[in-house]
Parts: C-alpha cells; sequence; structure tokens
C-alpha cells in the first residue's frame, strides 16, 4: 500500500506549534505597542477653531501659565474665557482674521469650540491644585507646550502613568517656584535625589496609590 | 510552514506601514481601544462637569451662572457667607466713598506682599510691567499707552478706587475680578504701593547696617 502522506508529515505538530508561538508573541506585541494610550493617545494635536500659539505666547512673550489658567491652582479645569483673550486683543491685531471667532464670542456670548486634548474618562478624579501645590510642574504632564504652536498630546496619561510618579514623587518633584516654569528642573536633577526626598517629606508629599485616591 | 511565515511577516509589514510607529503627531480623534458602543456609560459618563457641553441648556454650557441676589453659602476669607463688607468687596468706606487704607480683616504683612507680587507679577505684568512703569512686554506688540504707576495721581489714589479698577476695568482695561479673588486685589494693591515708594525711595531709606551692600557711607 502506497504511503497516505510523507514522512514529514510527522514533524508537522511540532512546526503548528512553534507557529503558534510565534504568532501569539507577535500578537502580544502588536497589542502592547499598538492598543495602549503610548501610542493611541500620545501626539493627539487637533486642530482648534482658533490656531492659538503657545509658543508665541508663554515662549515668546513669557505669559505666565495662569495668566489664562487661571483657577489651576485653587479649582482645577481652567479653558480660558473669552474675556481673557480680549484683555489684549480688544488693542492688538483686533482686525486679524484668525480671532474673528473669539471677536463673535465676546459679541454673542457662545463659547469657542475649543478642542479637547488630554482627555480623561469619567472615572477619573483628577484634580489639578493638589498637583500643582505640591511641587509637581506642568511640564510633567502636558510637555513643553511653551515651544507648542498647536497643543499636542506628550505623555500617555494611562494608569500606569500616574502610578509611576505616585509611586516615586521625589523624581517628579520641583520646588514651589518653578512649577509654572516649563523650562525648569526637577529637585532630582537640580540638587539630587536626598533634597527631592527632603522635599517630598517637608511638604508631607503621599500620593494616593489606593483605587480610591483617584476612582469614585 | 514557510508560505505561512512569509504571510505572518507581510501582515506585521501591513500593519506597521498602516498603523506608524508611536510619537507620531495626528489631527484626527484618538483610536479607542474600548469604544463607547461595546462598552458604554463608563468612560464618558453623562453627568455634567466643569466646562463640558451640555445639550439641555439652551446655551449648551454644563456651567450655571448664579442667579442675580444669590447668596453663596460660604464664601471669602473667614468663610464670611454674605459680602456685606463693602470695604473688603468694593472698596467703599461706610459713606460711599473709596476708602483708604486696607480691610481691617486683611493682615498686611510680609506674606501678603509676597502674594501681591506674585498675583501681580502673572495678572498685571503683561502690560504694566513688572516695576509698575506701564512698560509691559505687551507694549512691543501694539498695546496702547498703559499708564505709569509712579505720577502724583496714582501715588494719591485712594487704595478702594485702585480696587475699583481691578475689579470692574477702567478704560481699554477689561476687569480682573475673574482672576482675582477680593484678598488678592487687596494683596496686589499692597505690592502696588511697595512698588510706588520703591520708585521714590532716597539715600536716608536705606538702613545704615545694609549701606555697605550698596556702596554707600
Amino acid at each position: 500500500m502506497a504511503k497516505l502522506f510523507p514522512k514529514s508529515i510527522n514533524r508537522l505538530p511540532l512546526q503548528l506549534a512553534v507557529y503558534l508561538v510565534v504568532v501569539v508573541c507577535v500578537a502580544t506585541a502588536g497589542v502592547t505597542y499598538y492598543m495602549t494610550p503610548k501610542y493611541t493617545r500620545v501626539g493627539y494635536a487637533p486642530i482648534q477653531p482658533v490656531p492659538y500659539s503657545h509658543a508665541k505666547h508663554v515662549g515668546e512673550l513669557g505669559l505666565d501659565c495662569r495668566y489664562c489658567h487661571s483657577t489651576i491652582d485653587t479649582a482645577g479645569a481652567a479653558v480660558p474665557t473669552t474675556q481673557t483673550c480680549m484683555n489684549c486683543h480688544n488693542q492688538i491685531k483686533t482686525a486679524s482674521p484668525a480671532l474673528a471667532l473669539v471677536r463673535d464670542s465676546l459679541q454673542s456670548g457662545r463659547s469657542i469650540p475649543w478642542v479637547h486634548v488630554h482627555v480623561m474618562p469619567s472615572f477619573v478624579y483628577f484634580d489639578h491644585s493638589v498637583h500643582v501645590n505640591r511641587g509637581v510642574g506642568c511640564v510633567e504632564c502636558h510637555g513643553k507646550v511653551n515651544q507648542m504652536d498647536v497643543v499636542t498630546q506628550m505623555q500617555p496619561m494611562s494608569m500606569g502613568f500616574c502610578l509611576d510618579c505616585h509611586r516615586a514623587p521625589e523624581l517628579r518633584v520641583r520646588a514651589k517656584a518653578d512649577v509654572f516654569n516649563l523650562d525648569s528642573k526637577t529637585i532630582e536633577a537640580a540638587q539630587g535625589i536626598d533634597a527631592a526626598r527632603r522635599f517630598v517629606h517637608d511638604w508631607n508629599i503621599r500620593p494616593p496609590q489606593s483605587c480610591s485616591g483617584c476612582h469614585r | 510552514m514557510r508560505t505561512l511565515y512569509i504571510l505572518t511577516a507581510f501582515a506585521v509589514v501591513l500593519t506597521v506601514s498602516l498603523l506608524g510607529f508611536r510619537g507620531r503627531v495626528f489631527t484626527h480623534p484618538p483610536m479607542d481601544v474600548f469604544p463607547e458602543w461595546a462598552f458604554p456609560g463608563m468612560k464618558y459618563q453623562p453627568k455634567l462637569t466643569q466646562q463640558t457641553p451640555s445639550a439641555f441648556f439652551s446655551d449648551g454650557r454644563a456651567d450655571r451662572v448664579a442667579p442675580p441676589n444669590t447668596v453663596a453659602s460660604s464664601y471669602g476669607p473667614a468663610g464670611q457667607p454674605l459680602r456685606n463688607d463693602s470695604f473688603l468687596y468694593q472698596g467703599r468706606a461706610p459713606d460711599g466713598t473709596f476708602a483708604r487704607g486696607f480691610p481691617p480683616v486683611l493682615k498686611v504683612d510680609m506674606r501678603f506682599l509676597n502674594r501681591g507680587r506674585d498675583r501681580f507679577t502673572i495678572y498685571c505684568s503683561p502690560c504694566h510691567g513688572l516695576v509698575g512703569d506701564g512698560n509691559g512686554i505687551v507694549k512691543k506688540y501694539g498695546m496702547g499707552a498703559v499708564p505709569t504707576y509712579h505720577d502724583d495721581r496714582l501715588r494719591k489714589m485712594a487704595e478702594g478706587e485702585i480696587f475699583g479698577t481691578i475689579t470692574n476695568g477702567k478704560g481699554q482695561m477689561n476687569p480682573y475680578a475673574d482672576k482675582l479673588a477680593p484678598a488678592d486685589r487687596w494683596a496686589v494693591i499692597a505690592y502696588v504701593r511697595a512698588l510706588q515708594r520703591a520708585q521714590i525711595g532716597t539715600v536716608s531709606d536705606v538702613p545704615d547696617d545694609r549701606k555697605g551692600e550698596l556702596g554707600i557711607k
């Protein structure tokens, strides 16, 4: 009787098993690389209705973050009011077409439809004030906004990202005077880890690591 | 078997070329790995939070403005519920004129002045300049005439009138009441007074033990 299968078939189960391992590894690598916020969110730079340049206003003019984001150290969310733009633009570039929407907003009282860049899920309760009042600089999460013409998300803002810092705050804190200075160094980088540990101790920085710290 | 590996490699190359690498800059809304239609109600809960849109109200905003004559249950320094301190909240003396000096509920000390310097640097210096001479950075970009603090009119102006200017604006200057709480406005005024005093200082103002630092005898 002629052989139904060639002899090489004997190796097939092993070959398939090896292939399966390879495929699982490749798929795992793909999911890890592509299905986390490091890929899906970092680099998000939506086109805003008004082409406001932070590089111009912060980097060039040297405005403080809080001039516009004025409630950030007391109340949190702080997309500036239209009036804030008009504090200067009632006299500067009053006819600029780029500002047409701002002038309309002031006339009509309707909000400028800014596009939300750093979106937190509803189940995350994040508060800016406790962070900026305890030495976490804007730059830690938002990157060097003072060099951005278009605001771009620089950090994944994933739970792992939050926890990295909550577990080791001494690596990220900066002096209170440097919190809103996007070009400043962390205490750890400027004065070493001992000074940073002392700051964390003196300011009683104990970031929560329990679920209920951020989720309710 | 070899064909299978080649196909897999092809799929990997296709995926990488379609999806690119981490850190690319993009303008379209981010990909949602757990989309709302499959996992509803968690990431985007139908609750209203600060500065979010709402289809319920006619102006499309979730934030509401308090109706006129509403009294907040706790507000102001020391939890003063009613804003009935006309000196602190309007800068007015009991007879309705602009008050001079600072409200008695505020303690004018170094800490208060430092707070004033901090707020002044953020909100006032872009136009008025760091020393209050009216030469802020925005002047280079076409801001009109900004008055200097260093003339007799403003040196003699009542603190309450300055408070009124910060609160309600004046001329081309918009109100800053939304950015500076009443106590902060007074802190800024204290710092402005310090700036004014500094510009008319003389050698006799320098304490004897510090004169050496300036090279004067």
